[in-house]
Formats: structure tokens, sequence, C-alpha cells
């Protein structure tokens, strides 16, 4: 009896599992497709003639497949008065993120390690109030930012009439990395600390004795077995700040302005009519960084680089 | 002069004091091994020397010049870590010239000297490999590698061999003993393993919270440990350590230990103990190795004392070359090592010789050695 009953499980579970996967992959398929079709919709309407958007359906394959929408995006849609495409603000994002990513996530190698490896009386607290920097909302921050940046601004004005150069001071895509760099710190910080909490310290100690200086061991010993968590903490810096909207616009206009605020100025406007196929290509483009950074980064994501430091 | 002199060293974390002034000296050539059950100090004491952690009192001397204040990189020293710590984004080469690069040494005289390590070691076929290619035993190498290239004053060895398997355990610690044999290196060496003390110190300090128990040579501290403490962790199977009471003073003093319903044991003074000072009456306790335990045909025929009794056998443990016989005395265990064949059998009656050439008295109430 019992015997009979044990050889029906597996035959029963066979058939369980037949119908849950179909369940389970269906739902996923399903899933799957809500995700994508905003993005396929983007992409053939950005290769569609503006007659045919506005006179077809959107899920219907481009007649006349066209680049068109594409290089008026890049070089001659109109944001705001002028009309020479989003290229420009393109490229003050990409002077924006880069820098900004960088200094972010080297300042918050160089404090994960501090907090871990060369502990101070009162190191928690230290590490408490930089935590306490990633619960704060963007928008509690604008004004006094905004304060700071302009007091920055004027001395950066004093000083260009002292030398001849403001060195930077007050330059909008400066104010807008600074802002950003001081916002990331308290993330990167947290990433950090946390993968070199378990850090072999011996490491540090026989790089000490081996005569290594601070910066000689974070460069030499840290930096180089950090890989996994640089890539994490560079996909997330870089989406955050190419993605981030409320800072650019409030900091950055017209000219000096990133990417998403031009993007939302194109979309925005209100003369003629909306060239949909335009909006979809220029969107796309913002979107593209990020979705490279994912693909091209992901690759280098891997685990066990600390495999053989110490006991295997 | 000596190689390394710890002087008065103290060492407080907050409230907590960890070493309460530790004094030892160690000259040149020297292997001292530093041991004790966790959490004793002893690491503590092996990084103060390292310079890897702080001091609060007493001084450092390594080759006579205080070290104090110095970097570890200055000190002179080179350590092998208990998890190797070999640089994981480094070849073996690498790992082993790091030390020489960050002090400037030309390229051409690091790769002679990693050649010339990588040879005493043999591990030259392994130079271009990573440290995670490497079994755990070719990563001791490489870490001893990484410290010989130094050429220190002294070697430091935090408790090098407890990651390894048995078998592998063995083999590097003869490898250590020949390093210290060829090289004449100075060595501290830090492990709670007492078999590895035993094997390849020159001198032993025993700790216990942060107290130095007893300074000497393996044999001093195996034969005539200072106190209780180390008669009991020095030694496997631990020391027989009874319960007894002087009677008689002078020349015919004794100890006897009581057993309950059989009769009691009566032993001589050790020639180890100063018997003017035992009263009559005291209580003292009896030690006596496991060796030293035997029965009556394989007992030392050269010992100058021996006394015989009988007890019941109740645990026999056969462990190859030697039976540990666990009898009961003075509601304490005795183990009794015996020769592998020894015709013992469990709940059986059975005479037992006691060899009191080695054996030793300690008082119950200072622990120490009389």
């Amino acid at each position: 009896m019992s015997e009979a009953l044990t050889l029906a499980r597996p035959r029963e579970r066979a058939r369980h599992s037949a119908t849950s996967r179909v369940v389970i992959y269906g739902l996923l398929l399903f899933f799957a497709v809500v995700y994508l079709a905003p993005l396929v919709i983007m992409v053939l309407t950005s290769l569609k003639p503006l007659d045919e958007v506005t006179g077809g359906n959107m899920f219907y394959w481009p007649k006349h497949l066209t680049f068109e929408a594409w290089a008026k995006a890049w070089g001659s849609a109109c944001v705001g008065l002028t009309c020479a495409g989003i290229k420009g603000y393109f490229w003050n994002s990409i002077k924006m993120v880069v820098p900004a990513v960088i200094i972010s996530t080297l300042l918050g190698a160089l404090n994960g390690y501090v907090l871990t490896k060369w502990r101070f009386p009162g190191h928690k607290l230290v590490f408490g109030m930089m935590l306490f920097a990633c619960f704060i909302p963007f928008q509690s921050v604008l004004i006094p930012m905004a304060t700071i940046l302009g007091r920055i601004g004027a001395f950066g004005r004093t000083l260009e009439d002292a030398t001849g150069s403001n060195f930077g001071l007050g330059n909008p895509i400066v104010n807008l990395v600074l802002v950003h760099v001081v916002y990331g710190l308290g993330f990167t910080t947290l990433f950090f600390r946390n993968y070199y909490e378990a850090f072999p310290t011996e490491l540090v100690k026989a790089a000490m004795i081996d005569g290594a200086g601070f910066f000689a061991i974070f460069r030499r010993i840290l930096l180089p077995n950090s890989t996994p968590i640089i890539i994490v903490t560079v996909i997330y810096q870089f989406t955050n700040i190419w993605n981030d909207f409320l800072f650019g616009a409030t900091y950055a206009a017209g000219e000096s302005s990133p990417m998403t605020v031009a993007l939302y100025n194109i979309v925005n406007t209100s003369t003629g009519v909306i060239e949909y196929n335009v909006n979809m290509a220029a969107a796309i483009i913002a979107a593209a960084p990020t979705l490279l950074v994912y693909i091209v980064a992901g690759r280098y994501f891997v685990r066990g680089l600390m495999a053989g430091a110490v006991k295997g | 002069m000596a190689a390394l002199d710890i002087i008065g060293l103290r060492k407080r974390f907050g409230a907590l004091e960890i070493l309460k002034g530790v004094d030892i000296s160690l000259e040149k050539g020297g292997f001292l091994v530093l041991v004790g059950p966790s959490g004793c100090g002893k690491s503590t004491l092996l990084n103060s020397i390292a310079g890897l952690e702080t001091i609060t009192a007493g001084e450092v001397r390594i080759g006579g010049r205080v070290v104090n204040d110095l970097h570890p990189s200055q000190r002179d020293i080179a350590m092998v870590f208990q998890s190797y710590a070999l640089y994981p984004n480094m070849s073996v080469e690498e790992n082993i010239a790091f030390g020489m690069e960050m002090r400037g040494v030309p390229k051409a005289e690091r790769d002679k000297a990693v050649a010339a390590a990588a040879k005493t070691l043999q591990i030259e076929h392994l130079l271009k490999r990573r440290p995670s290619q490497l079994s755990g035993g070719q990563r001791q190498r490489v870490a001893m590698g990484r410290a010989l290239v130094r050429q220190p004053s002294i070697f430091l060895f935090d408790e090098p061999l407890s990651n390894l398997d048995a078998k592998l355990r063995v083999d590097m610690r003869i490898e250590i003993k020949r390093l210290h044999q060829t090289t004449a290196a100075t060595i501290v060496y830090v492990t709670h393993d007492q078999i590895e003390a035993m094997t390849l110190a020159t001198k032993i300090a025993v700790l216990k919270d942060g107290e130095l128990q007893q300074v000497g040579t393996p044999s001093e501290i195996y034969n005539r440990p200072s106190n209780l403490f180390v008669a009991d962790f020095m030694g496997s199977p631990a020391m027989n350590l009874l319960d007894g009471v002087v009677r008689g003073v002078n020349g015919a003093a004794r100890v006897v230990v009581e057993r309950g319903g059989a009769e009691p044991i009566v032993l001589p003074i050790p020639s180890s103990a100063d018997a003017t000072k035992l009263a009559d009456g005291a209580k003292v306790i009896f030690g006596v190795r496991p060796e030293a335990v035997n029965d009556v045909e394989s007992v030392d025929r050269n010992a100058r004392a021996v006394v015989k009794f009988e007890a019941q056998v109740e645990i026999v443990e056969p462990a190859g070359a030697d039976t540990y016989v666990v009898t009961h005395a003075a509601g304490k265990e005795m183990t009794a090592r015996m020769r592998a064949d020894a015709a013992v059998k469990v709940g059986q009656s059975h005479t037992f010789a006691l060899n009191l050439d080695k054996a030793v008295l300690f008082d119950p109430d200072t622990t120490k050695r009389i």
C-alpha cells in the first residue's frame, strides 16, 4: 500500500510540474511582452515617417523605413528656442556623468577602505551619518544646495577677477558633478564599506609589513580585488545620475542642461505638430547609454574573484 | 645581544587588559613558540612585536633597537599569517617580490631574490600562477617565500599550520624545522597546538589570560612545569594530577593519596620538590605524566623510585603505537600510557607501576610547583 503510494508519487509530481511549468512560462512570457511592448512601439515609431505615425496603427511595421527622425532628433530638433537637436545636451550629460561616477566611486571606495581597515574612534557614527545621507529626499536639499552653489559661483567670479580664471567654479556642469558626487557618496560608501568589511584584513597587514603605505595598499591590494563592487557601484551611479531630472532642471538651465531636461523640452514643445517619431528617437538616444552600461559592465560582473586570497 | 627583548609589555583595549606585563628575550637563531589557549593574548603579543598593534606600556627591542614607535615595515621583521594572506590579484612571483618593490629594489635584484627563495622552497614551477591556483601547502610555501626574501632579523609565524589537514601539517612542521636549521633564522611562532610547540621550539613561552606562565626549553616546560596550568596544558594526554596529603616530616615524609575504599597509594616526595617546605598534613597535588604510569613488566628499569598499586581498568584506548589505559585514583581519572600489546582488559583489576623520577608536586592553593 505504502509502496504503491511512493511509486505513484514521482509520476504525479512530473505531471504536476508540467502544468506548473506551462503556467510559469506563460506568465513570464506575458509579462515579458507587456514589458517589451513600449520599447517595440518606440523603436517602430522612430523608424516611420510622420504621416505614417499619425495615420496608421502604432503596431504596424514601417512601410517606408527611414532614419530621418533619428537624424532630426540628434541634429535639428527644437529644444526651447534653439533648433540644433539633442546632441549638445547628450554631451552635457556625458560630461556630467563620467566625472561624477568616477569621483563618487573612488571616494566611496576610499571611505569604505578607511571605515573598515583604518578604523578610528567614532567610525560607526561617521558611517551611520553617511548612511543617513541615503535617506534624504532630493527635494529637501534643493534650496540649501542652491544657496551653496550660489556661494561657490560667487567665489568663482572673485577668483576670475583676481586670476583670470574661475577654475570651473560656477559652471553648471561642474555644479551638477558636485551635487551628484555629494549625493551619491552615501550609497557608494555603503557599497564599498560592506564589501571591504568582508575583505581579509590580514592582506592589509601583510602589505603593511611589506612596506606599502595607505594609498599603495588601496591602489595595489584593495582596488584590484574590488571588481565586482566597482561594477555594481558604476552601474548604480551611472543610471542614477544619467536619469536624474530634478537636479538637472534645477541647477542647469538652457544650453547647459543635461539630456533628461532637453528630452522633456523636446517632447513638451507647444508649437507646431507633435513629431512622435522624433520624440521616440530622442527618448531612445537618451536611454541608450544606461542600456549600454548594463550590457557592457554586466558581463564583467563576476563573482569569486577573491578565491585564493585566504584559505581555500 | 639578544635578537628580541620584550620588557614589561602591556596591552589594553579600553578597560580590558590583554597583556599584563610580559618579559621575554630570545637569542639570535632561537625558535620561540608562544603557546596558550584561545584568547590568551599570544596573537596580540605577536602583532605587538610586528607593530600591527600599538602597545600600552613596555618596550619591544629587535636586535637591541627599541622599535615601539617604528612602522611594521621598518622593524626588520617578516610575518607569515594564518590565512597566508597572499595577494589574490598578483602571481606568486609578484607576491614574493611585492615587499622589495615597495622598498624600491631594482627589478633585476628582485628577480634574483625571488629565484633563490623559490629554489629553497621548491616552488620554482609555481611562480607564474595565481594564489587561487595553488593548494593549501603550496600557498603556505609561497607565504614563507615572501617572508624569506626579506632576510629579516626575525620571522613571525601566526598559527601558520592551522589551516592544513593533519598529514600536511606534519610535513610542513618538518619543513619549518628544516628551514630554521638551514638558515639559522630567529623565529617567533604562535600556536595553540602543544605538539607543534614541543617539536619546533628551542624556547617555549606559555601564556594564559595575558600572563606569562612559564618560559623555558621544551624539556623544562614538559618535565618541570611551574604551575598546574602548564602541567595540564602541555602534553597529550594531559598530566595526571592526584590530590594527596603529606604525612610525616623531613626525611620520612610521604605523600598519601587516599582512594576511598581501596588501599591508599603512598608515594615518596619527588626529587624535584623541596621537601623542607612541606608541613605534616599539608595538601598537595601530585603530578605524573601518563608515560610514567605503566604495568609492572615494562616500567623503566633505570627508574630510581617505583611505586606499585592496584586499580581497576575503566577504559582502554588503543592508539596504534601505544595503548592508553584510563583508571581511577582519588576520585580523578588517571591515564597510563602502555605499550601497544599490554595485557589489560576493561573491568579487570591491574597492577600499575608509577615511575616517580619525573613526578612533580604542586601546592593546590597557589597552583605553583613546590
